[in-house]
């Protein structure tokens, strides 16, 4: 197992025509998953080459690439000011899963697909502006290397992609279930306390690493539902201690929030909820070597 | 990007939101020639405000009523060059005068945990808000607004009527509510707040003071917002970054930092923190995310704004390749030290780490560029970047 992305997962590329499209595609071929399709509507019923001769159709629709080859995920590399259509076209066909890659989407557009999704019901939204997630091993959605750290018992969830990287990077010997990188955009599909909970529940998950930065109270809630929720061992990291005020929203949004966003604050309401929080990166990974080296002992 | 109170006045007036005259004004002069021209409709009354994207103004001595245009000109004077909590006013607005009866608040902002809107309604109005919700937030009238539905009808209905306000007043909040939220949907707002909205003696409805946040996302959008930005606020090494696509961030420190990913790049400014602490308080000088594609170019952007920032003793290079390989960013790193020649005089630390990072290493380590140091890890590099800060 695994958490959203197994080797049951039949990917399709929503964008797969464009340079980043093709980029990645290739990517993801490589690594050894399940490229099914891909959507382009002025493309429709032609085929892409990737190298070592494999051949990726397009299709006029998400819906019809479903039809045709049973695809049950979809990845987003269509342009910011494309990406509301193209997600709200995932979700219209009923794709269980819709990882939007694409970066710089206005807010209204993803507070307008997200909540359309969630009123269908039918699709998980991961992102957008994210690197995706990857089981490694068994299938890759997006745009994590794959060839950092293999599969192994660790869950990890982050906002940042580059700190996706490098945690897995510190961590490679022990290898990874899942690492999902949700994005660090004010609105976004899939949060940290849903990868917690899948994580939770996913017997091939030991302990999990969750790493924040600066900016709304999602890391403050999350702490709350691990405190009730998850018995598992949680390891954190919050970056953002030094960055500069001003980034954030005005008076109003700290009302909502019910906190200042800062990651002192976020640390605090973690290190509250139990979880050890590391000071650098290393210094986390270091904190969960411990962990699973005492789980195996 | 935050608008200015003027800036959200017009903004308002342009979609219908019932707003009083105001012009701005950067001279005394100007002021008093506004004032003549926009007290005529109040008796010669105005209100010289400064234009400060903080709150607290008024305390500041930022706000005052003038009687005349003369008195609008020695205001003006007088708030023109103060400094609001470090942020200078170069600009005030005269705003006609209002003979207020009851003061009011509304806001709509993005609830990021929720991810939807929020809409908060108070007849409480022109206190500070974060006070009024912890001290009394039963008088905060809070309803969620459905990205997909919005401000209609019936959710304007239900807004007033959570805020509690009389029928007659209800009836006249009500389409100002609507027209607010047109503001929000149409601009691509992520905060759009009147504080105060009044009743004036006569009745009326009005926003005497707005505070509009936009989402530079939504830019495409919108070709008008450009104009909005205020450049006279950005650092100059902010405004020469900018100019070059840079993702950049002066900071207090003596540290230039350039590393890739916004997530990597805010961890290396903190870990640079910690490792200072041991070297006199050595603190990062910049936040600077190169994004993916580390090219010479962009590397020789990155370290030309960087080094052209006088408080800069050394510089760390963190990178972790992910789609970047390392050698291309060791490249970069080598291409742009040809390209800065004699102008790149301080001590490169580099950190890489990821795809591809033996070739990486080897290119710098056979350029052996007098001012690289190449560090195996990032907390070593840190260390490293802080104490040759330190002895420079």
């Amino acid at each position: 197992m695994a958490i959203f992305l197994t080797t049951d997962s039949k990917v399709i590329v929503q964008g797969m025509t464009g340079s980043e499209g093709m980029k990645h595609t290739q990517r993801m071929l490589r690594s050894g998953t399940a490229v099914v399709g891909g959507v382009n509507p002025r493309k429709a019923g032609t085929e892409v080459e990737f190298e070592g001769g494999v051949t990726v159709p397009v299709f006029g629709s998400v819906a019809e690439a479903m039809e045709a080859t049973g695809a049950n995920v979809s990845v987003v590399f269509v342009p910011a000011a494309f990406t509301k259509a193209a997600a709200t076209e995932a979700i219209d066909a009923g794709i269980p899963l819709c990882v939007v890659i694409t970066e710089g989407v206005a807010v209204k557009d993803t507070a307008e697909f997200y909540n359309y999704a969630a009123q269908q019901g039918g699709t998980r939204i991961i992102g957008p502006n994210c690197p995706g997630l990857i089981s490694p091993g068994q299938s890759n959605a997006g745009i994590i290397p794959a060839d950092i750290a293999e599969g192994g018992r660790i869950g990890l969830v982050s906002k940042s992609g580059t700190l996706t990287y490098q945690m897995m990077y510190e961590l490679r010997d022990f290898g990874f279930s899942s690492a999902v990188g949700i994005g660090g955009d004010p609105v976004i599909g899939t949060t940290h306390i849903d990868c917690l909970e899948a994580f939770q529940n996913d017997p091939d998950t030991d302990a999990i690493v969750m790493i924040g930065e600066i900016g709304g109270d999602a890391e403050e809630r999350a702490a709350a539902y691990i405190k009730e929720h998850v018995t598992k061992p949680v390891v954190g990291y919050v970056a953002g201690f030094t960055a500069p005020e001003g980034k954030t929203m005005g008076h109003a949004g700290a009302i909502v929030s019910g906190s200042s966003g800062t990651a002192a604050a976020k640390k605090e309401a973690l290190e509250a909820a139990g979880v050890k929080v590391g000071k650098t990166p290393s210094e986390t990974a270091e904190l969960m070597r411990h962990i699973m080296e005492s789980l195996s002992s | 990007m935050d608008l200015f109170e003027y800036q959200a006045r017009d903004m308002f007036e342009k979609h219908g939101v019932p707003v009083l005259a105001g012009a701005v004004a950067t001279t005394p002069e100007e002021a008093k020639e506004a004032a003549e021209r926009i007290g005529t409709a109040s008796g010669g009354v105005t209100v010289v405000k400064a234009q400060v994207k903080t709150g607290g103004r008024g305390k500041a001595g930022g706000v005052k009523v003038a009687k005349s245009a003369d008195e609008a000109h020695e205001h003006a004077s007088a708030i023109l060059g103060m400094d609001i909590k470090g942020h200078t006013v170069h600009r005030v607005m005269i705003a006609q005068g209002a003979q207020i009866a009851e003061e009011y608040y509304f806001s709509i902002l993005l609830d990021r945990a929720n991810r939807t809107y929020l809409a908060m309604c108070s007849r409480e109005g022109g206190v500070e808000i974060e006070q009024l919700a912890v001290e009394r937030p039963e008088a905060l009238a809070r309803v969620v607004v459905d990205p997909n539905v919005g401000i209609d009808d019936a959710k304007a209905r239900e807004i007033v009527e959570a805020a509690g306000f009389d029928a007659d007043t209800a009836a006249k909040v009500e389409p100002v509510v609507k027209t607010l939220w047109t503001v929000y949907r149409e601009e691509d707002a992520t905060l759009v707040e009147v504080n105060p909205l009044v009743k004036t003696e006569g009745g009326d409805i009005v926003a005497l003071d707005g505070k509009v946040s936009l989402d530079a996302n939504a830019d495409f959008r919108h070709p008008d917002h450009e104009a909005l930005e205020d450049s006279s606020a950005t650092d100059p090494l902010e405004a020469q970054a900018k100019e070059k696509g840079l993702n950049y961030v002066k900071l207090d420190g003596s540290v230039g930092i350039i590393g890739n990913g916004a997530g990597l790049v805010m961890s290396t400014l903190d870990v640079v923190a910690y490792a200072g602490e041991e070297f006199g308080g050595q603190k990062p000088a910049n936040f600077l995310d190169i994004g993916g594609g580390a090219s010479a170019q962009v590397m020789a952007d990155g370290l030309h704004v960087i080094l052209g920032d006088p408080q800069v003793k050394s510089v760390f290079v963190n990178v972790f390749g992910g789609i970047t390989a390392c050698d291309a960013v060791a490249d970069g790193i080598v291409g742009a030290l040809d390209k800065l020649g004699d102008e790149a005089t301080k001590p490169l630390v580099v950190r890489l780490d990821g795809n591809n990072v033996e070739e990486g290493r080897r290119i710098l380590a056979e350029r052996a560029h007098p001012l690289v140091t190449l560090e195996e890890t990032m907390d070593g590099a840190a260390r490293r970047a802080a104490e040759l800060a330190s002895q420079n």
